[in-house]
C-alpha cells in the first residue's frame, strides 16, 4: 500500500492534476505541490502527488554515478 | 522514463562489483516494505555476496496496525467501513474484514481516502487511517476538506504510525544488530532526509535514503559500505530527485493541523512512546473512535506468529516454522503475510 508511482502531469485544474500514467490518465490532488507546472513529473500515492521528480537531479544523480564507478 | 535511467545494465553491474570487493560482514535494514519489495523483484539478494546481509525492517503498516484495530469494527453495522484493500485479511482477534463482510458489514474498497469521503455524501462512513507519513498528509487533507464541506458522515479511524521513533526503539532493544539502514523513499519524501540525523548523533549509525530501482538500491547498499570502511556513519541522500533536507513541508503543515503525536501499539514490536498521531481535538468529530466509542486497546493473540522477531531482523521468515507451511499468503497466521509489502509475503513471492 506504501507504493508509490511516478506520472507525468498533462493538465492542472486548480488544485487537480491530471496524469498521464503511460496512456492512462488519471486525476490526482496537486494539494501538497502548488509550485507544479504541467510536463512536471510528479510521485503519486493514493490520490495524491506526493512530491515533484526533478529531472535535473535524476540525471545529476546518474552522472555522478557514472563519474564515480567509472572503472 | 525516468525510472529507466536507475534500471541501467552496465551501471548495475559496475556497482555489483564494486560491492563484490567488499569482504566483511555488513546488515543493513532496509526499513520500508516497498525497498523489500524492489529488492526481491530486482532478485537483488541472489546477486550479492553473501556478507551483505539485507535484513527487513518494520516498514509495512499494514503488518503493524493491532488487531484491536479490526476487532473495534466488525460489530458495526449501519455505516460503512472503506479502507485500502490490504486491509481485508490482516487478522484481528476474532476474524478479518473479509470475513466480517460476508457476515454483512458494509466493506469497501477505495484507493484513496478522497473515495472515502465521496462515500459520505450518501453513507455514514468509516475510513481506515492505517499508514506512514507517505499515505498520512493525504488522509490529514481528506479531514480537512470533510471539515469544510461540514460532511458529518465522515469519519476516520486513526491508527497512523511515524517511521523515526520506530526506528529509536528498535535500536534502543538490545537483540537489534544492524550496521546501517536503507531508509524510505516515500516516507522521506514527506519528512525528509534530515529527519534521520538522530540515527548517526545518538545512534553512531549511518543511513541512505534511496529510491526503488535496482541502481537506487545498490549504491545506497555502496554508500554503506563506505560509510562503514571509513568508520563516518551519516545519513546521505541518493534520492534528490523526489526527496530533500527538510521534506515536503506544505504536506507536514496539512498533518499538523489536524493531527497530533500520541503513544500508539505496533504488531509485533509492542508499545512505543510517540509513534502515532491521532485527531486533535478542533477535529474530534471526524474521530471515529471518540464518535462511535470504538475500543482500541490491545491485547495479542499468540498464534505462534513471529511477526515481531521478523520486524526486527532478528529472523528471516523462514526461519519462522510456520512459513510455507501452515502460513501463506493464502492462509495467512501472521500480519507480515498478509500486505504484498510485508516481509513474509516478499519472501514467499521471490525468495522461496
Ligand atoms: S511466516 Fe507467518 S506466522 Fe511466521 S512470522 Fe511470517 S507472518 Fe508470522
Amino acid at each position: 500500500m506504501c507504493l508509490a508511482i511516478p506520472g507525468k502531469i498533462v493538465k492542472i485544474r486548480e488544485d487537480t492534476g491530471t496524469v498521464d500514467l503511460g496512456g492512462i490518465n488519471q486525476e490526482v490532488s496537486l494539494t501538497f505541490i502548488p509550485q507544479v507546472t504541467v510536463g512536471d513529473w510528479v510521485l503519486i500515492h493514493t490520490g495524491f502527488a506526493i512530491n515533484i521528480i526533478s529531472e535535473d537531479d535524476a540525471i545529476k544523480t546518474i552522472e555522478l554515478l557514472q563519474a564515480a564507478y567509472a572503472k | 522514463m525516468l525510472n529507466k535511467m536507475f534500471q541501467n545494465n552496465d551501471l548495475v553491474h559496475k556497482l555489483l562489483n564494486r560491492i563484490a570487493r567488499y569482504k566483511e560482514d555488513i546488515r543493513i535494514m532496509e526499513v520500508c516494505g516497498s525497498h523489500t519489495m524492489a529488492i526481491g523483484k530486482w532478485a537483488l539478494r541472489k546477486l550479492l555476496p553473501p556478507n551483505i546481509h539485507l535484513i527487513s525492517g518494520p516498514g509495512c503498516p499494514v503488518c503493524v496496525t493491532p488487531p484491536s484495530i479490526i476487532d473495534s469494527l466488525i460489530n458495526l453495522r449501519s455505516v460503512t467501513i472503506a479502507t485500502f484493500g490490504d486491509m481485508l485479511r490482516l487478522p484481528g482477534n476474532n476474524g478479518t474484514l473479509e470475513d466480517a463482510r460476508a457476515a454483512g458489514l458494509d466493506v469497501r474498497i477505495v484507493y484513496s481516502p478522497l473515495d472515502a469521503l465521496k462515500l459520505a455524501k450518501k453513507n455514514e462512513t468509516i475510513f481506515i487511517g492505517i499508514g506512514f507519513e507517505t499515505t498520512i498528509p493525504g488522509i490529514a487533507h481528506t479531514i480537512t476538506l470533510a471539515h469544510k464541506q461540514n460532511l458529518s458522515r465522515f469519519s476516520v479511524l486513526p491508527a497512523f504510525k511515524i517511521i523515526p521513533p520506530a526506528l529509536k526503539a528498535l535500536l534502543n532493544s538490545t537483540e537489534v544488530n544492524i550496521d546501517g539502514f536503507i531508509l524510505p523513499g516515500n516516507v522521506s519524501a514527506i519528512i525528509g532526509s534530515n529527519a534521520y540525523e538522530f540515527l548517526p548523533r545518538e545512534f553512531d549509525l549511518g543511513g541512505v535514503v534511496t529510491g526503488f530501482e535496482p541502481i537506487d538500491i545498490l549504491s545506497a547498499i555502496n554508500m554503506l559500505i563506505d560509510q562503514q570502511q571509513n568508520n563516518s556513519p551519516k545519513i546521505e541522500n541518493e534520492y534528490q530527485r523526489v526527496v530533500s533536507p527538510a521534506g515536503n513541508i506544505n504536506a507536514q503543515q496539512a498533518i499538523n493541523q489536524v493531527l497530533q503525536v500520541q503513544d500508539s501499539w505496533w504488531r509485533g514490536l509492542g508499545y512505543i512512546p510517540a509513534s502515532g498521531l491521532g485527531i486533535r481535538d478542533e477535529f474530534r468529530q471526524f474521530d471515529a473512535i471518540h464518535k462511535y466509542n470504538l475500543d482500541i486497546s490491545d491485547q495479542q493473540p499468540d498464534t505462534g506468529c513471529q511477526c515481531g522477531d521478523v520486524l526486527k531482523g532478528i529472523i528471516t521468515p523462514p526461519q519462522c516454522p510456520l512459513f510455507d507451511h501452515t502460513c501463506t499468503p493464502a492462509n495467512p497466521i501472521g500480519p507480515c503475510m498478509v500486505s504484498s509489502e510485508g516481509s513474509c509475503a516478499a519472501y514467499y513471492k521471490y525468495e522461496r
